[in-house]
């Protein structure tokens, strides 16, 4: 019993270890004002190589509502030839375009959030893709890590 | 057994986690800064992430316990497990945390605490249950997000959870329910009228929830596509119109539509085969974010019609999928409705 007991826990902890890997999320957080958070981000974008598309204000919207809530963006952006040409390629990537991060304010403090788009790689299995995937990651990172830093 | 389950809870991890090559005089300050500070803060006060730098909290556990927290994490619980940090690194971090607060380290004892725990049960669901929950499943939504009004100043932690469970001695839960942690919710029960047989009754009650955690069946998303896709019988602008309907029917508020493209190419370039359709409702959202912060992420609602060689395809992301990025239970159970909502409209739109 104890080792029947044991093998289930081996393997239940084994699965939830693997599912919540820290780099599954790209996470940020700058020290810099929401407002200035958000200059250097469109900053870093633009010297990725990328066109900012459209910027979702998501806090606008709640409050409008009544909800309570600080400042919150989506920033959405992309490289317009290659959206084009994935459009074509892979439709079924559609949904995942263009980019994005999460933007929001945290006091004085603004956290920036996106998902690493490796974590598409196993759903797509396709060479093309896994590379455009890492590329993305690796830009991501790029840009992130340049808002973090900041001041 | 309970020292076996504990060790093998350990191990485990360690298998899971891979091996690390060694790294030259990690730096815990700047590891900190790059792993942790985005939840935690700066300076350990909180955000996403539960505030650590509480003195009450540091001397109440041992290097073990936030060694371990940081190898495993808090599965469902948002805070990840890191993987990829070497023992080292993991060491300079756990340096860097106690510099924070002067004075000894707590040791514990690896001996388990022998108690009645099915007198526990009854002691638990009397005096923790409100926070921790009936269940151990630990208080709603993440750490103390500022970004939003919030009860409590911390969220109460899941102690069924196997992280916790993986991390934690016996003697340090029970210190924890002797001493209280001075600036949070949690009172000393020694204080509360508890004795301390009292007190090894509840941990081993607590200890128990080894077992249920073990045997909670674990969602793979290996199964779960990637995209929500359908072929509506329509045209274009007709399967636009649809899904507009089948939002609003779903008492969604329509945002707007855009192309794809739009905001990349100039108007007159854009291509008009791919139409983005926004919808939210703000309840939702507001319930969402409050479980947390980053979901925005997907939200608000996005439904994509395409015209591809000759098809029209009505497509989303798959809530299911992305949620498992976030490892927050909370958000999952969020995300199923969010699946099962998105299934609707993808249905009703291309009836």
């Amino acid at each position: 019993m104890s080792w029947l007991r044991r093998s289930i826990l081996a393997l239940v902890l084994s699965l939830s270890a693997a599912g919540a890997a820290a780099d599954d999320m790209l996470m940020v957080r700058a020290r810099i004002p929401f407002a200035e958070t958000m200059l250097a981000l469109q900053e870093a974008i633009s010297a990725q190589g990328y066109t900012l598309s459209r910027v979702q204000r998501v806090d606008i919207g709640l409050t409008e509502f009544g909800f309570k809530t600080d400042k919150y963006r989506v920033v959405f952006f992309g490289k317009p030839d290659e959206i084009r040409r994935l459009t074509e390629t892979h439709p079924e990537l559609i949904p995942y375009m263009p980019l994005q991060v999460a933007i929001f304010a945290e006091e004085n403090e603004t956290l920036l959030a996106t998902t690493n788009p490796t974590h598409l790689t196993a759903a797509y299995d396709d060479a093309e893709l896994t590379e455009i995937f890492a590329r993305w990651a690796n830009d991501l990172q790029v840009i992130l890590e340049k808002v973090r830093q900041a001041e | 057994m309970k020292i076996l389950l504990r060790s093998s809870f350990a191990i485990l991890f360690v298998l899971a986690t891979g091996t690390h090559a060694a790294t030259p005089a990690a730096d815990g300050a700047q590891l900190y800064g790059q792993n942790c500070a985005v939840c935690h803060g700066d300076s350990g006060h909180g955000g996403v992430g539960v505030p650590i730098a509480l003195a009450a909290f540091l001397s109440s556990v041992d290097d073990s316990y936030l060694r371990e927290t940081i190898r495993s994490g808090r599965p469902g619980r948002v805070m990840p497990a890191f993987t990829r940090l070497s023992d080292e690194e993991v060491e300079a971090i756990v340096h860097h945390l106690r510099s924070w607060k002067s004075g000894d380290v707590p040791r514990f004892k690896p001996k388990p605490v022998r108690g009645n725990a099915e007198h526990g049960a009854a002691l638990y669901a009397q005096h923790c249950a409100a926070c921790h929950g009936k269940q151990g499943q630990g208080g709603k939504g993440t750490g103390v997000t500022f970004s939003r009004p919030r009860d409590l100043p911390v969220i109460a932690p899941a102690l069924n959870n196997a992280g916790f469970l993986s991390a934690a001695s016996d003697a340090m839960i029970k210190q924890t329910l002797m001493q209280g942690r001075k600036g949070t919710p949690m009172v000393s029960f020694l204080q509360q009228g508890m004795s301390e047989q009292d007190i090894d009754d509840v941990v081993s009650y607590v200890r128990s929830f080894e077992t249920a955690s073990a045997l909670a069946a674990v969602a793979s998303i290996d199964d779960e596509p990637a995209v929500l896709t359908m072929e509506s019988p329509y045209d274009l602008e007709e399967t636009v119109e649809a899904v507009k309907r089948a939002a609003v029917g779903k008492n969604f508020r329509l945002i707007r539509d855009q192309y794809l493209e739009d905001g990349l190419f100039p108007p007159e370039q854009q291509s008009h085969k791919q139409v983005m359709v926004y919808f939210c409702n703000f309840k939702f959202l507001y319930d969402a974010l409050a479980l947390d912060p980053r979901v925005g992420l997907f939200l608000p609602c996005r439904v994509t019609v395409v015209e591809h060689e000759g098809k029209v395809m009505v497509m989303t992301i798959n809530p299911k999928r992305l949620s498992h990025l976030f490892n927050n239970a909370e958000l999952d159970r969020a995300c199923e409705e969010m699946f099962r909502v998105y299934s609707d409209i993808l249905e009703e739109a291309t009836l």
